[in-house]
């Protein structure tokens, strides 16, 4: 399938809008019950704080934080749909959506600190291409602060500590970050594969809506049972203590080496901005959620 | 908890009263400072240089704003605050030399950081990470900016506020921090879940 480069640019240009401005649903909705949920009076402040200002962005068309992250793309579909042109298109988008949206420029080359203020530089968009067997294109901008990033860590951990060393190393990740990654937070964990992948399907399972679960039952369950764990810590909203420190968690797995248990914790803060688009083989765009 | 307005320039009496817990709103003229612009200031310091801006009775935000130019007038766009664990390092010393008495940010400040608000008479108050537009919803004007080479996010903005908040007072003047309070019992409950899990 053939995309014109006029419509990849347009769609990428307007999923960063989406993304930077409207909160997909389902993180307002975990938001929401959290907020209903919560007993601590300054707890409460920070959720009632997050909501109102999830409206406010989307009322006066604003981004709902000042950083607006770095790019990535994910692009589903069968073949990849002429890259050459689309790595430029969305590149092109991405400037462009920087003056007009507008977003942050904060992509800066890492041993100069150059910024060259269009939020494109080497190797960013982060452009990833997912094989699917679907006869659409599928593709999502994903677009992450620096707070919560920053608190990201990769375990390799004994292969012999088994589950509970999976559950450990998550465990005193969130409780190093505390209060830094603005929580209530999304965890997308990546258990096995080589260290590259480990962190691929950590982001991968941020992608996935919350309160979607692992089809492996083992896996689900863990997720599940981290969870709530995590919500035992206290942490809390924003850190100052409070019922809800996690609004889910979320595991991709990979097979990994007999000798290794990599796991690889990309925490997300409450403002999960993400869009997501279908483009049909007929050309027509619809944007999803 | 109390609520309070307060008004810039703040005075030391102000903050003194002030506990953690309480929220406050600011309204008057406040001024951004990041990573960079601490460097600055503390460089001035070094140099016996005057400030462009007056720190006295001042009130600090922690934020990297998204601006926008509209005609010859900056507007804020969206301006929630940064962590504020980067500061640590240049914070006493801004408290040692200027009487500022409020700053803002979020994730919070060190022991050293306490110990200064404590000994200087200043609080350190939080406000919602990631609510950028809503605070953004009570700067009224952009009343000039300093240091702009360091680019926007770094640069020094004064801003004018009314009403701005609420905010949380999270670390007060006698030394008590909201952080390690959580800190102490976010510990205790690890414990206890990783005895749990066997």
């Amino acid at each position: 399938m053939r995309i014109s480069q006029k419509i990849l640019e347009e769609v990428g240009v307007e999923l960063l809008r989406r993304a930077a401005i409207i909160l997909p649903k389902d993180v307002r909705e975990a938001l929401k019950s959290a907020y209903e949920n919560e007993i601590s009076a300054t707890a409460k402040i920070e959720l009632k704080n997050m909501l109102d200002n999830i409206e406010s962005a989307e009322k006066l068309s604003k981004p709902i934080c000042q950083d607006t992250g770095i790019v990535s793309f994910y692009i589903k579909a069968k073949e990849i749909p002429n890259f050459d042109e689309l790595e430029e298109a969305l590149r092109k988008a991405t400037a462009e959506a920087t003056k007009k949206v507008p977003l942050r420029p904060n992509a800066v080359h890492p041993i100069t600190r150059k910024n060259p203020g269009t939020n494109v530089g080497e190797h960013i968009p982060n452009i990833n291409w997912l094989p699917a067997n679907i006869d659409h294109v599928e593709i999502t901008a994903f677009i992450k602060g620096a707070g919560s990033e920053n608190m990201s860590a990769l375990g390799m951990v004994t292969p012999g500590l088994g589950v509970k060393g999976i559950k450990k190393f998550v465990l005193d990740t969130v409780v190093k970050a505390g209060a830094q990654p603005c929580p209530p937070i999304i965890v997308g964990v990546g258990v096995g594969g080589t260290v590259d992948l480990t962190f691929k399907l950590a982001k991968l399972a941020l992608l996935r809506p919350i309160g979607s679960r692992n089809p492996e039952k083992e896996v689900a369950d863990l997720e599940e049972e981290l969870f709530k764990l995590i919500n035992q810590t206290g942490i809390g909203a924003m850190g100052l203590g409070g019922k809800t420190t996690c609004l889910d968690v979320k595991i991709e797995y990979a097979h990994c080496h007999t000798a290794s248990l990599p796991v690889g914790v990309n925490i997300q803060c409450w403002a999960d901005r993400k869009a997501t688009a279908k483009i049909s083989p007929d050309g027509s765009v619809e944007y999803l959620g | 908890m109390v609520e309070y307005k307060l008004k810039t320039p703040i005075k030391e009496e102000d903050v003194r009263k002030l506990r953690v817990g309480d929220v406050i709103y600011i309204t008057g003229l406040i001024y951004t400072a990041r990573d960079q612009a601490h460097r600055r200031i503390l460089e001035y310091v070094e140099k016996g240089q005057k400030l462009p801006v007056d720190l006295n009775g001042s009130v600090i935000f922690h934020v990297g704003p998204l601006m926008r130019k509209e005609d010859d007038n900056w507007i804020v766009v969206s301006a929630g605050p940064t962590t504020s664990t980067r500061m640590n390092l240049t914070t006493p010393k801004l408290l040692e030399n200027f009487k500022v008495r409020i700053i803002i940010g979020k994730g919070g400040m060190s022991r050293e950081v306490a110990e200064a608000l404590k000994r200087f008479g200043a609080v350190y108050c939080h406000f919602t990470g990631g609510a950028g537009v809503l605070a953004a919803k009570n700067i009224r004007k952009v009343e000039g900016v300093e240091w702009l080479d360091l680019g926007m996010p770094e640069a020094l903005w004064k801003l004018q506020v009314e009403d701005f908040g609420p905010l949380t007072v999270t670390i007060d003047s006698n030394g008590n921090s909201l952080y390690e309070e959580v800190g102490k019992k976010v510990k205790e409950n690890l414990e206890k879940i990783l005895q749990q899990i066997g």
